[in-house]
């Protein structure tokens, strides 16, 4: 029995989509604060494209069945194995940033392709977890995905001044004595497990644009590093809501749709922002 | 304004030995940069350590915090080896123009990470860590911007901020890496007044690694000169007197530590 709420989100459905895009909405551009001070903008897409192996492994395992729990596990395990290894890399300097992530980027795609192909779900049931389609998830996916973000989220607001440290300035971090390397590792295992989290909304390779492009308007907005966190999670659940809505007024898809909303968004922070400097720039020549 | 009681009071005893560096010799590959190197720092005092470019200061000072392992020689801070120590009792303010920030981060943030070394990285923070906060910031001179992004501040306002956050940890020890390298003269003077506070009122002793000493050459107990090996360790004066003046020399000052033998 749906809520009464009006349309678009008057039936179980798209109810359904709206809790679990606003928990991704939350916890997403929550922990892509993080991601983005450190610079490491793409790690979303490259843990993605990982998972993404992951769920043709998980097809291989499942025998084929596109909907399942097989490939959501498949798409954690391949995730936390590569997010832990994409921070090994870095953190060795064995690698540089982007080049570490261009490794597990490209094996990730090709990796799931073959085991895709392997597992025969090479068709379009794979295009869920590609682009995501939130206007189908189950009541089972919805607790998965709801356990998921309070973990994320109650993780980031408990570390959240330690992991500010180590992303704003990581040598100081380390001379100072703050487990470092335990503390890299959470956020590598946090990235992970949102991707995965996010996968059925917005899709293995949309998921890094609800972890940077709010947080992108969120820096413009807000003067703190606190303050950039929770406009962003205002954008990330703006963006959710009105991405699903637009979705079912004009048929569009919706994970698409969120990140086109997302990306609306910066455009419109950017140039208010410029438009505002132009106005103190022209009252100074009054001046 | 009053400082918290446990900033105001002095935790080591004056002379205390609170760095010894015996005999180090270090190297990248099989190239010595640093050749039987002895070095102490005492409670309550003020040390420069400075050399020409190339001499091994900022590898030195590398080993001192225990990121570099010595080919041979021993390293005490606070009277144990650099991995056993607490860590917060060690102030560092890198070596860094800038902080290059992608989000906005106030400068309120980032002094309250040092309160988070100090206090233990999974401990809420409290009132009094506040407190410690802001008598760090007023130390610097940048009570008023605590609310300001860091990257809106000047270079110099900016290396006064990681000061203040070294000042959060409580250290009775501070090593600094070029601190004021560029720094605009409120800032030198404001540096010096706050290494002064924090030695005279707390006890802590200071390893300065800079070029430009003349702004804290009247307040310095020694000056060590590295050139590979140390070279000479006395007060400024006997530097003066072989040659090599802080004040005179201060624009050219590695130059003139070239010559010195």
């Amino acid at each position: 029995m749906p809520w009464p709420l009006p349309y678009p989100f008057e039936l179980a459905f798209m109810q359904r989509a709206l809790i679990a895009g606003v928990v991704v909405g939350v916890f997403a551009p929550m922990i892509g604060t993080f991601v983005v001070q450190k610079r490491m903008s793409l790690i979303g897409d490259g843990i993605g494209h990982l998972a993404f192996a992951g769920v043709g492994a998980g097809l291989v395992a499942g025998g084929g069945l596109a909907l399942g729990v097989w490939p959501v596990w498949g798409a954690l395990a391949f995730a936390v194995v590569g997010a832990l290894g994409i921070e090994w890399l870095r953190a060795r300097r064995a690698a540089s940033g982007d080049l570490a992530l261009a490794l597990f980027f490209y094996s990730g795609i090709a990796g799931g392709v073959v085991l895709a192909g392997l597992g025969g779900g090479l068709n379009a049931g794979l295009l869920i977890y590609l682009f995501g389609q939130p206007l189908t998830v189950t009541s089972e996916e919805i607790a998965i995905i709801c356990g998921l973000g309070v973990a994320i989220v109650v993780t980031m607001l408990v570390l959240r001044r330690a992991l500010f440290a180590i992303v704003t300035d990581e040598d100081w971090a380390r001379v100072a004595g703050l487990p470092v390397g335990a503390l890299n590792a959470v956020l590598a295992i946090s990235i992970a497990v949102s991707v995965v989290a996010a996968m059925r909304i917005v899709g293995v390779l949309l998921i890094a644009a609800m972890m940077v492009l709010p947080v992108a308007s969120g820096q413009a907005l807000a003067r703190s590093f606190r303050g950039t966190m929770w406009w962003s999670v205002g954008i990330g659940v703006a963006s959710v809501v009105t991405g699903l809505a637009a979705s079912r007024i004009w048929g569009l898809a919706p994970g698409g749709t969120i990140v086109l909303i997302a990306a609306g968004c910066f455009a419109v922070v950017t140039l208010l922002r410029r438009g505002a400097a132009f106005r103190l720039r022209a009252g100074g020549a009054e001046l | 304004m009053a400082a918290p009681e446990r900033i105001r009071s002095s935790r080591r005893a004056p002379g205390e030995i609170l760095l010894e560096a015996e005999g180090v010799t270090f190297g990248y590959g099989r190239t010595p940069v640093l050749e039987d190197v002895s070095l102490r720092v005492r409670a309550g005092e003020f040390v420069a350590l400075v050399g020409p470019n190339g001499s091994g200061k900022s590898t030195l000072l590398k080993v001192l915090l225990g990121s570099l392992s010595p080919w041979s020689g021993s390293v005490r801070l606070l009277g144990e080896s650099p991995g056993r120590i607490d860590r917060a009792r060690v102030g560092y303010v890198p070596q860094r123009p800038t902080l290059e920030s992608e989000v906005p981060a106030t400068v309120e943030e980032i002094v309250l990470a040092g309160r988070l070394a100090r206090r233990g990285w999974w401990r809420p923070l409290r009132r009094e860590d506040r407190e410690f906060v802001r008598h760090a910031l007023e130390s610097v001179g940048l009570d008023e911007l605590r609310r300001t992004p860091l990257n809106e501040l000047s270079g110099g306002q900016q290396q006064r901020a990681f000061i203040a956050r070294a000042f959060a940890t409580e250290p009775d020890l501070l090593l600094l890496d070029e601190p004021i390298a560029g720094v605009d003269a409120e800032s030198q003077r404001r540096f010096r007044d706050s290494l002064a506070h924090l030695i005279a009122e707390h006890g802590a002793g200071v390893l300065l690694v800079s070029h430009e000493l003349s702004a804290v050459a009247p307040d310095l107990d020694r000056v060590v000169v590295l050139k590979q090996r140390v070279i000479f360790d006395g007060p400024p004066a006997e530097l003066a007197a072989s040659g090599v003046s802080l004040g005179v020399h201060r624009e050219d000052l590695p130059l003139w530590l070239e010559g010195l033998r």
